[in-house]
């Protein structure tokens, strides 16, 4: 239990099953709102903190401010313009939902992808998590104080950015996946500019991880702090790094490989602390993993080759009635598509199963439980939670 | 699965739907009915191996008058997919909870609430707000919520933008009164 590592725990009100006991108007305790604009998340999203001191003895998480209902707006657009929308749905990985919404509508659709559209793909997803992971770790080292390691990864996010910009025109919503394949080829000489970035990105980690995990303040704040116990993980539906910080060894690319994944050589990487240092950790090694997975498609992806199937009209495109159910593993954990069509041009209902619709919510609500106030930013980064994909 | 499946078929009196992602071999549809939903569920959580649930959501058939719950839930040690569907009356729409099960199935379930009108007795925070705030319109996500007929009650529509030539208005701006003799 988080609370039990309090020396004066009898000072605060009993915790039972992750929630305090506490009587607000007893004066020993405070509510403070943290939010909208709150530092743990891209994104907005609120906290309301009650205190005991500096200790959090209840949180609630309100979300709300961001919901652009693309669900309703799906039913009513037809296939084809639901590819635009669907990037915008988690906006700093955007590239997991074009994949998804892809898969789903070629399986109910029938159509099979050539090879090396489905390596452009894997390729592209892989990069959308580097360059995700670049912008979390700025905001991991920040709300410890450490503004200074996310003008480091933000240089580098753009740079990755760059490379988005070259393959697709377009720097954050890259609209590349599209039913049927990818939208370009990729263009001359790729693979080198590719190469060089990933060089400057390793050069930066190294530089990280003297400056983040050697560091003393970093590591007595994040060790301990929000521990996930591993009973707690198919409970509250825990994926993706926060799982395997907790040593469980799950990744959906290894599990339910999708794409070429199963052609490549990789561990799940994982740790036994499960504290928000553990899953800094894990995530940070993950990097080195999709650093080196780019490289090993650059090597194997086949020379040349179709990189789309013809499509039948899709201004008039029927898809035959089914449901069907696709997940990736993004940054933050499983991400899925519920797709259901019944016969028209229109999907009678795409439903999106965010990673952090249960980090950010339910369970963040448990381990702020007894943390300090100024930690609060930390762990809520440390579960790596986007907001936008919780209100679709 | 299947076998297992069918082994309790009558006990929880479900359905195999195999015309359902039938080239898939890792998701499989079954169809519950109403009384026996959380049974089931609970089965498949405590003895059958389906510990993840993955996502809960519903679907509005309109024309059929029903709502379709499905209930997703993943094996890990086989990596398969079962996804419970329930048909659920349009105008009863009042179903057993299952947060106690995982306590995560209360989000879900208060999205769904505000989004559907889909009651869960029981479930925390359920009449709470979720994403809409200070809603009293029918709910949003029901097929038969007029939005265009909200966004005209709702707000009201804007007057165009007044069009100048740019030109003539530049010189006016520049050189007040000049711009005539020009």
């Amino acid at each position: 239990m988080v609370g039990d590592k309090v020396k004066n725990r009898d000072k605060f009100p009993p915790v039972s099953d992750g929630k305090s006991q506490y009587d607000l108007y007893s004066g020993k305790y405070l509510k403070v709102w943290q939010g909208p604009q709150h530092p743990g998340i891209t994104g907005n999203m609120s906290l309301e903190l009650v205190t005991s001191g500096d200790q959090v003895v209840e949180a609630r998480t309100h979300v709300g401010y961001l919901h652009r209902g693309f669900e309703k707006l799906m039913e009513r657009r037809k296939y084809i313009q639901c590819f635009p929308l669907v990037c915008r749905i988690c906006v700093p990985e955007p590239d997991f939902n074009e994949h998804l919404f892809a898969e789903c509508t070629e399986e109910l659709a029938g159509i099979t992808v050539p090879e090396r559209a489905q390596w452009l793909r894997a390729l592209t997803l892989e990069m959308a998590r580097l360059t995700s992971f670049l912008m979390w770790i700025g905001g991991q080292a920040g709300s410890f104080g450490m503004g200074t390691l996310g003008q480091w990864t933000v240089t580098m996010r753009d740079y990755m950015l760059d490379l988005f910009e070259e393959l697709s025109g377009g720097r954050i919503y890259h609209m590349y996946i599209i039913p049927g394949g990818v939208r370009s080829d990729i263009p001359e000489g790729y693979f080198s500019r590719v190469e060089e970035t990933l060089q400057k990105v390793e050069h930066v980690l190294d530089d990280i991880e003297l400056a983040l995990f050697h560091n003393a303040v970093f590591k007595k704040r994040a060790k301990g702090l929000g521990i996930i116990d591993p009973s707690l993980v198919d409970l509250y539906g825990i994926t993706g790094p926060n799982a395997r910080a907790s040593g469980i060894s799950r990744d959906v690319r290894k599990d339910s490989s999708y794409l070429i994944y199963d052609q490549l050589d990789f561990q799940p990487v994982t740790d036994v602390g499960g504290d928000a240092y553990a899953r800094t950790w894990v995530r940070f090694q993950e990097m080195y993993q999709s650093i080196d997975l780019i490289r090993q498609m650059m090597h194997r992806m086949p020379e040349s080759g179709p990189f789309f199937t013809k499509l039948p009209n899709v201004l008039h495109w029927k898809i035959p009635a089914g449901q069907t159910y696709k997940r990736a593993e993004c940054t933050r954990g499983e991400y899925g598509f519920f797709m259901v069509s019944d016969g028209s041009e229109y999907p009678r209902r795409v439903a999106v199963r965010g990673p952090s619709y249960t980090h950010a919510v339910t369970l963040m609500e448990r381990l702020a439980v007894g943390a300090n106030i100024a930690d609060v930013a930390g762990l809520m980064v440390s579960l790596h939670t986007y907001p936008p994909e919780i209100e679709r | 699965m299947r076998t297992q499946l069918q082994q309790v078929s009558t006990r929880f009196s479900i359905t195999l739907i195999d015309e359902l992602a039938p080239e898939r071999d890792d998701l499989l549809f079954v169809q519950v009915e109403k009384d026996q939903a959380v049974p089931f569920l609970t089965w498949l959580q405590e003895l059958a191996g389906y510990t993840h649930l993955v996502f809960f959501t519903a679907v509005d058939f309109i024309e059929e008058g029903y709502f379709q719950l499905t209930y997703m839930v993943h094996d890990y040690s086989t990596h398969q997919d079962l996804a419970v569907l329930l048909k659920l009356d349009r105008e009863d729409p009042v179903v057993e909870s299952i947060h106690h099960l995982w306590p995560h199935a209360a989000t879900y379930q208060q999205e769904m609430y505000e989004m559907y009108g889909i009651e869960f007795p029981g479930s925390p925070r359920l009449h709470d707000d979720f994403v809409l705030e200070g809603w009293d319109d029918l709910p949003p996500m029901r097929r038969d919520f007029d939005t265009r007929q909200y966004s005209e009650d709702t707000y009201f529509p804007r007057g165009g933008r007044k069009s100048r030539d740019t030109a003539e208005y530049m010189k006016e701006q520049l050189y007040p009164g000049e711009a005539e003799t020009w």
